[in-house]
């Protein structure tokens, strides 16, 4: 470790629900806090329209004000923030921890959490981010509008997909889903809505490959799973809703153990393999993913922390 | 309305005070939707970082916004926000969709330096 190194009680990794959670709770226990993000604050849920099921709001409240308030709230106990900054390099060991910056910085804890949470999926297929603005979009709600009485495709058949495929109905003109499987796997009463509408026809066990332009076209290239036949179909844009990774590629230089899907593994205290070293939120391995299991993944965290730390 | 920590341009006015005045100016140009709200608030946290550039968003639904949305880099554009960056006045580059705080570092690196 260099002596440029700038010490804090807990580093956090991550500014969504998690993170802040476990920042308000050591900031008051006067653990000196960094949380980093590599973006803003509020994680997910500062791209969520509207969150209804978060206790303490009897009408549902915004995203970005839920997760602006979260951040205030950590600010207010003295939770110090560096966002926007890519972490460059990082050790974790039992020996010590610490945290590089983009722009130099250099940061060392006795503890971390990781509360990373996790990102839409890309497909990571050719044209993809060539086209993302012109052709490919990702929020139904802020670019169905550009596709009034136009030919789309929707990729996936998950519950993000299909109740994302509803919300472009009211402006489209059809729908053809592009699903890998034989079933979609989006909740029932959601799926049908969408299968039963006259505008949605469904090509089942396909994957895209590539996506180009022809003229003012979108073009999918996509393979038959079964027969492993590739077609090109066209439409005026494409939606894709694939699910979520978690964002763990920055661990891939460190012991943190992983699942096979790089979920972090914790004990029900959320300490990783690593002594000192929490995970907490949607990087963590678990079954359910939800704001509220987020905060609470957090404030796990925190309170070990508190515990190991005036011990 | 924009509810950011902003300066908002409302007028043609505006934006033009700020492409001429300024030699690097970025305008996000979009709504308080999923897709807009991050990169409002990545240009707030640089905004510290780069006093050399002046940050503004513009709501996508005013009158104004027409200027962009006519702008000829924007015509094939079809995902919130859109983002222009001027320099010396012309634009130097636009940007449709989500954009990360990666990206959006790549970009100022790439167009402002």
């Amino acid at each position: 470790m260099g002596e440029n190194m700038r010490k804090f009680d807990v580093i956090i990794i991550g500014a969504g629900p998690a993170g802040l959670a476990a920042a308000i709770y050591t900031s008051r226990a006067a653990l000196s806090t960094l949380v980093i993000d590599e973006s803003s604050a509020g994680g997910q849920v500062k791209t969520t329209h509207q969150v209804a099921n978060y206790p303490g709001f009897v009408e549902p409240v915004a995203g970005h004000e839920l997760a602006a308030n979260m951040r205030k709230q950590a600010e207010k106990y003295g939770t110090r923030f560096k966002l926007a900054a890519d972490i460059t390099a990082l050790g974790l060991s039992d020996q010590g921890k610490w945290v590089e910056l983009d722009n130099e910085d250099k940061y060392t804890a006795e503890f971390v959490i990781i509360a990373a949470g996790s990102s839409p999926r890309l497909l990571d297929i050719p044209g993809e981010k060539d086209y993302k603005g012109s052709g490919i979009s990702y929020c139904a709600t802020c670019d169905g509008e550009f596709y009034e009485d136009k030919d789309i495709f929707v990729i996936g058949g998950g519950n993000s997909a299909m109740e994302e495929s509803l919300l472009l109905l009211q402006f489209v003109k059809s729908i053809t889903v592009i699903h890998q499987f034989d079933e979609l796997q989006a909740e029932k009463i959601t799926a049908d809505k969408v299968t039963t509408n006259p505008k949605v026809n469904i090509l089942w066990s396909h994957e895209p490959r590539a996506f180009y332009k022809k003229e003012n076209k979108m073009v999918v290239e996509a393979e038959n799973l079964k027969t492993n036949k590739r077609l090109r179909l066209e439409r005026d844009g494409i939606f894709i809703f694939v699910g979520l990774v978690p964002n763990s590629t920055f661990l891939k230089n460190v012991p943190v153990q992983l699942t096979e899907y790089g979920y972090i593994i914790t004990s029900p205290q959320m300490e990783t393999n690593i002594k000192g070293v929490y995970a907490a939120g949607d990087v963590r391995d678990k079954r359910h993913r939800q704001i509220t299991i987020a905060v609470g993944d957090g404030t796990i965290a925190a309170l070990e922390v508190i515990k190991h730390k005036l011990n | 309305m924009l509810q950011t920590n902003l300066e908002h341009i409302e007028s043609e006015e505006q934006l033009k005070e700020l492409i001429e005045n300024n030699e690097k100016a970025v305008v996000c140009c979009g709504r308080m939707g999923p897709m807009c709200i991050p990169v409002y608030d990545i240009f707030e946290i640089l905004q510290g970082n780069y006093p050399d550039i002046q940050f503004r968003d513009m709501d996508f639904d005013i009158p104004v916004a027409a200027i962009i949305k006519g702008l000829p880099e924007c015509r094939k554009f079809f995902g919130l926000p859109f983002t222009i960056y001027y320099r010396n006045g012309k634009v130097v580059k636009a940007t449709s969709s989500i954009q990360s705080a990666k990206e959006v570092k790549s970009v100022i690196n790439e167009v402002f330096t």
